[in-house]
């Protein structure tokens, strides 16, 4: 970027606070004050930048949702119900926040609290354009991955503290959907891992941008596990199977009301912002556009990925119908790991072959790329048929409880199933 | 480590770690030891990257707060009507005279010893350099480690499998 | 102030303890596990903070040794609390005072 490089480049919001470090430098102040004052920013600008896109996004998915289902959704509060997302932040604030009688109170009011620090905590390590992570670690997907499983206990205390038979089933649904689905997620992002040979969330970036190439054109079936154990990570329709309203009421935040609810429903919306920013940092290149970020700030261009990955989850919500628990856990370990298996397989195996022989990224990728869409859609029809699904004798697996309670009454006049 | 941002992280974590692992033996409530538990771990893991082990202590948060916390979690749960408090046998107070001499004989031979410390600096990337090691130096070890994981799943089915579902399991 | 090799070899020391403590003292099966899982992560300490400080020649062993460290532990935690539960499902308690069929 040799036009434009000092502090007012607005392409480059590091600029920004690197000239400021620099200036609290020269005023002769110690040198924790600017890895304290950066770090600030950084957790302000993020916090703020969260806050107006949740309160945007309730809008958006809620009027999406609207128009998939062929109604209008909110359009009262405000033009075109725009407000709406400001509407239900203040409703949620001024409810009162009810805590019954028989709970375990510190656990109760506790929560609320522990599930958000893992949700706001995971931006640390996404990095938003050039320079404009909070902290580069050098295991930031790891991190990433630990974070949410610390997940698992917040919602256990929401669910065990609340006393509530519906809360703790629904906080046992999510522990078992959330060990289940961490496999997953651990091994899609390790065929990502093994062909970019680093677990540094810049590295990705740079890789992708280096080789000219979208990860997920390489590994597409890393990509649709990524974002399938995403989905059932951050509990969102069709796997919210541990909230399911027409199941448990409302899971494991059934008793919380107000405020201590809205915490809960930012984490998810946070969450998954969070795994959005991973996905496009992993599989699309994060803040590049082949070029385009030499004119256009960084971070717009990741934010409007992130906001179309955001659009994906979205979509499933408005059109997928929910599962059930034992349909989901049973898609994890008899499919979704398999086909993970192989992947890392197949990408350890490419990655073995491209590094020994020094081939020319240009040459090999296209053929790596080739192969594992092959790969991914053969492996998915295979896998399918050899569970018994997309076969004719699957096809009458549905009825089998009508062919049961058919049986019953028809005693005398011989089985009609058989 | 001098610097004062180390300092400070040093005794907040290790005041976090041993007030949680404190509470977990002082709490009444079960469900509550195993938070404390939590948060113990949390501790450790934030001790792991004052010592620049920052891949460890990803894998401690990975592994003890994540998986073996739901264990925990799982265990207590599964034994309903077997009580979830937290008491003492009757053996509590030569626990706590044994506890407390290893902890004295620990200190002071922490203390007196004469350690050759090294002044090099922190790690500056662990997670290749622990990768190489295990694929390299120490790939029987992990060899050995692959197949205990599996003889343990396959003993932690095994024993906890109820002999009266089996139809219902290979259905 | 500075924070050393001993600070590191003294709270590990005070984990140990605590975990030693819980291990022989609590009646609840599940309780000595955490008593023991503490213990696991006290000699962790140790052992990242040696790696850190002490003269070595490769002191990345110290980093390895722990993640083999931790592969045992979700291993017996996973054999234990399978116990646990065999032993609540047989005997109807998980006190560990009331596990003595093998005593005599």
């Amino acid at each position: 970027m040799p036009i434009l490089a000092k502090w007012y480049d607005f392409r480059d919001l590091g600029n920004a606070i690197g000239a400021l470090q620099d200036q609290i430098l020269d005023w002769g102040a110690p040198d924790w004050v600017p890895y304290v004052v950066s770090g600030i920013i950084g957790v302000v600008g993020i916090l703020l930048w969260l806050l107006v896109s949740q309160i945007i996004f309730i809008w958006i998915e809620r009027r999406v949702i609207g128009l998939m289902h062929n109604r209008i959704g909110p359009n009262r509060v405000g033009p075109m119900g725009l407000l709406q997302g400001v509407a239900d932040a203040i409703k949620l604030l001024l409810k009162e926040a009810i805590t019954p009688r028989a709970t375990d109170t510190i656990l109760f009011w506790a929560a609320p609290i522990a599930i958000f620090i893992p949700a706001m905590v995971v931006f640390a390590v996404i990095p938003f354009g050039e320079g404009m992570v909070l902290s580069d670690l050098d295991v930031g997907v790891l991190f990433f991955v630990a974070i949410g499983s610390i997940n698992t206990i917040a919602v256990f205390a929401a669910g065990w503290s609340s006393n509530n038979k519906f809360a703790l089933i629904g906080a046992m649904r999510q522990i078992a959907m959330l060990i289940s689905y961490e496999l997953v997620q651990v091994f899609a992002i390790l065929g990502v891992v093994i062909m970019v040979g680093s677990m540094r969330m810049v590295d990705f970036v740079e890789w992708q941008s280096g080789n000219d190439v979208w990860m997920f054109a390489i590994q597409p079936l890393a990509l649709v596990a990524f974002i399938i154990a995403g989905l059932v990570e951050v509990n969102r329709s069709p796997a919210d199977i541990s909230e399911a309203e027409s199941e448990l009421i409302a899971g494991f935040h059934t008793e919380y009301s107000g405020i201590k609810f809205g915490f809960f429903y930012a984490a998810e919306y946070f969450a998954t912002f969070a795994l959005c920013g991973v996905i496009v940092t992993l599989f699309m290149g994060g803040w590049t556009l082949w070029g385009l970020e030499e004119w256009v700030p960084g971070f717009l261009i990741f934010l409007t990925k992130l906001y179309a990955v955001f659009f994906i989850f979205i979509w499933a919500r408005g059109t997928l119908p929910r599962l059930r628990i034992d349909q989901l856990m049973a898609f994890s370990w008899k499919f979704l790991l398999e086909l993970m298996f192989v992947n890392i397989l197949v990408v350890g195996l490419e990655t073995l072959i491209w590094r020994e022989g020094g081939y020319d990224a240009a040459t090999v990728l296209p053929i790596f790329a080739a192969i594992n869409w092959v790969l991914a859609i053969g492996l998915a029809i295979f896998w399918a048929r050899m569970l018994g699904h997309g076969t004719a004798s699957s096809a009458g697996k549905r009825a089998t409880l009508t062919q049961e309670l058919g049986a019953i009454y028809y005693e005398g006049a011989g089985t009609p199933g058989a | 480590m001098e610097d004062t941002g180390t300092v400070v992280a040093f005794w907040a974590l290790a005041i976090i770690t041993i007030g949680s692992a404190f509470m977990v033996a002082a709490v009444r409530n079960l469900i509550h030891a195993v938070v404390f538990l939590v948060l113990s771990f949390l501790g450790v893991a934030g001790l792991y990257i004052t010592l620049s082990a920052d891949f460890v202590g990803v894998v401690q948060i990975l592994i003890y707060s994540g998986a073996i916390a739901i264990l925990v979690i799982f265990a207590i749960v599964l034994t309903p009507q077997a009580g979830r408090d937290n008491a003492e046998t009757s053996m509590r107070l030569p626990a706590v005279v044994l506890s407390g001499l290893v902890a004295t004989m620990l200190g002071y031979a922490s203390i007196d010893t004469n350690w050759s410390i090294s002044d090099r600096p922190g790690f500056e990337e662990t997670a290749s350099a622990i990768g190489v090691a295990l694929l390299d130096k120490y790939i029987l070890p992990f060899e050995i480690a692959a197949a205990l994981m599996l003889v343990a799943m396959l003993g932690a089915i095994i024993i906890v499998r109820d002999e009266g579902t089996e139809g219902a399991a290979e259905d | 102030m500075s924070v050393d090799l001993e600070h590191y070899l003294m709270v590990g020391a005070i984990l140990f303890a605590i975990g030693l403590y819980l291990a022989l003292a609590k009646r609840n099966f599940v309780g000595v596990l955490m008593g023991i899982e503490l213990m696991f992560n006290a000699a962790n300490l140790t052992l990242i903070a040696f790696s850190r400080f002490v003269e070595s020649e490769s002191p990345i062993d110290g980093h390895v040794f722990v993640v083999f460290v931790v592969t045992v532990a979700a291993a017996e935690a996973a054999v234990a609390l399978a116990i646990a539960v065999l032993l609540y499902r047989v005997r109807d308690t998980v006190d560990v005072d009331k596990a003595n069929l093998l005593k005599w």
